[in-house]
């Protein structure tokens, strides 16, 4: 693990210029959004009076030519300010931190259950291949790769909550049962059930889809020969041989679209009414509330490629073939 | 090159293809001949408000407001077409292109291309759509350009990939020898020669289009002067316990155009590059 701290420094120089890049490209839409800055700000503090906006402008230095209003807006951001939300009267960090561990969870969740389950899908589908099995796996994948995610919320709510009533169908935990300790964390889990599979079919049929072809590449390969020639069993074979090399490519496209389950996050937390950053970013386009919406993208880059460099130290312990150093 | 004939058989030998088009053969009809079929506008109230499926005069119901669920399904068709092909076009002049000069010139001008698309890629696609309406107002030509700008990068890292191992080839050597433009190069004599996987993926980016499209307009950000199917399923989401239908069908026909969409991709790869076809099979 020598490399580890090149690799690492190496990654957040790399991580530092995107970032400065989606920091201008937020800039550039904080000032594409219709109407002045100012008289948006005024507009969402409820008064527009000119000596109002005037103070403003002036608080803001939005008087100031362009290349220096973006060096002042960089300079606050990579201090961890975000803005100020007018309508909620609360800075964009503030309200982005109180929703941050409904969000995580939500997602985490979801991603380790597509992954775990697609890779298994995935597996079961090519050692059937040509069989049933491999066949109803096959559409099934097709048809959740094709299915509309909120979609999917609405109509697991229909059977599961409606209909049989296994499940609640919104918020993140029952309102005024009081439950504590043990009870409480048992009625969490029963509200994130539903949430959790929504977010995570999608991605689960990617992953099934990309185990089975990686398999089936794989599995025809000479070391493949050699543990069967060996006499070694099948799931030896299977696991310890195929999958552990077929799961790279997986795991690389896995790691490239984790951090996007936050953008799938805003659809299923409003139909699940899941109180994370997805809400937020809904309630955030209905009011219109462009301080916050554009804090939450920032946050969300910054979200995925946090997650690309864990991808990264992942790879190297599935793969110890692979040097963290590059 | 291949005859149209032999085009034919081998996208006609995937079952799953031809389901796909005849399908999308349906969608394209309801878009076609939905102001014949719903003469009415599908935001008019022409019913009583939650009349269930199978109703007089309302084969699949009618929503909160007593609007015709099949006419909003019909004159939505439209919508979705309309906005995944478009938006398919704009991506692909801006991938390509991209792509293109890439693999093409080599050097500064790839990499600089190519960081460009990375910082694209890393960006989380659907909050840059949602952010993107939202700041300029949602209407038909900003959902447009947020797909467009949020699908590019995949089909200019494909077509950065096809120009750089065409550009060695014999026949760019002899056109660049002949003293051709770059422009003529690129246009005339590479691009033909690395179309197929670009309509592959362009099919299948269609498809993904449309469920953007739907997406948007599910959380409100859709085009307020056009019905679409994620505005139905969003309009209905609160009243799901009361009301299944509103919701169902319109999310069907998402479901049914997307899956039809990507079968027909499927069975174009096929047609296209046989070679590849039956790989992993």
């Amino acid at each position: 693990m020598a490399g580890l701290v090149p690799f690492l420094a190496g990654r957040m120089v790399k991580a530092v210029v995107i970032l400065f890049a989606i920091v201008v490209l937020n800039f550039l839409l904080v000032h594409a959004a219709p109407g002045d800055p100012a008289m948006v700000m005024a507009g969402e503090a409820g008064a527009a009076d000119a000596k109002f906006v005037e103070q403003l402008r002036e608080q803001f230095g939005l008087n100031k030519p362009l290349h220096e209003q973006l060096m002042t807006y960089v300079g606050t951001v990579a201090q961890g300010d975000l803005g100020f939300s007018y309508r909620q009267q609360r800075p964009v960090w503030d309200l982005i931190a109180d929703r941050l561990p409904a969000t995580l969870m939500l997602t985490l969740s979801a991603f380790v259950v597509a992954l775990v389950g697609g890779i298994l899908l995935g597996t079961l589908a090519a050692i059937n291949s040509g069989k049933w099995s491999d066949s109803a796996i096959t559409v099934v994948a097709l048809l959740a790769y094709a299915t509309p995610i909120y979609w999917v919320g609405l109509m697991l709510i229909l059977l599961f909550s409606v209909s049989l009533g296994w499940l609640p169908a919104f918020g993140f935990e029952t309102v005024g049962a009081g439950l504590t300790g043990l009870d409480r964390l048992g009625d969490i889990l029963a509200h994130l059930v539903l949430p959790v599979f929504t977010l995570g079919l999608f991605y689960m049929a990617v992953y099934a889809r990309m185990t089975r072809a990686s398999i089936l590449e794989v599995r025809d390969m000479d070391f493949v020969k050699t543990a069967r020639a060996k006499g070694l069993r099948e799931s030896r074979i299977v696991f310890g041989h195929i999958l552990r090399n077929a799961i790279l490519p997986v795991i690389t496209v896995a790691g490239v679209q984790g951090g996007h389950l936050i953008g799938g996050s805003i659809l299923v937390e409003t139909v699940f009414a899941w109180p994370g950053i997805g809400r937020l970013a809904f309630d955030a386009v209905l009011q219109r509330d462009y301080q916050v919406l554009l804090g939450i993208f920032f946050f969300s880059s910054v979200m995925v490629i946090v997650f690309n460099i864990l991808t990264d130290l992942i790879y190297t312990l599935v793969d110890p073939r692979i040097e963290v150093a590059k | 090159m291949k005859t149209s004939s032999g085009f034919w058989v081998a996208y006609a030998r995937n079952k799953g293809a031809v389901f796909g088009l005849a399908i999308v053969a349906v969608v394209v009809l309801m878009a076609l001949f939905s102001g014949v079929v719903f003469p009415e506008s599908p935001w008019e109230m022409v019913n009583a408000p939650f009349l269930p499926p199978m109703s007089d005069g309302a084969l699949l119901g009618t929503d909160t407001l007593g609007r015709d669920i099949a006419a909003g399904i019909a004159h939505g068709a439209r919508m979705s077409l309309w906005i995944g092909l478009v938006s398919t076009g704009v991506a692909l002049l801006i991938g390509v292109s991209l792509g293109a000069m890439a693999g093409f010139f080599g050097g500064v001008v790839d990499d600089a291309i190519m960081r460009f698309t990375e910082l694209f890629q890393t960006i989380p696609n659907f909050v840059l759509a949602v952010v993107l309406v939202a700041i300029f107002t949602p209407s038909s030509t900003s959902i447009i350009a947020a797909i467009a700008i949020v699908s590019w990068p995949p089909l200019a890292r494909l077509a950065r990939g096809e120009f750089l191992s065409l550009r060695s080839r014999e026949f760019v050597q002899a056109a660049i020898t002949t003293g051709q433009s770059n422009l003529t190069i690129i246009v005339r004599q590479i691009l033909p020669n690395s179309l197929s996987p670009i309509i592959v993926s362009a099919s299948l980016m269609v498809a993904t289009a449309i469920l953007l499209e739907s997406s948007l307009s599910f959380l409100g950000l859709g085009d307020p002067n056009q019905m679409s199917w994620g505005y139905m399923v969003g309009a209905a989401r609160t009243v799901i316990r009361q009301a299944w239908w509103m919701s169902f069908f319109p999310g069907l026909a998402i479901l049914l155009t997307v899956l039809s969409l990507n079968l027909i991709g499927e069975g174009l790869n096929d047609a296209l590059n046989p070679k590849l076809a039956r790989k992993g099979r």
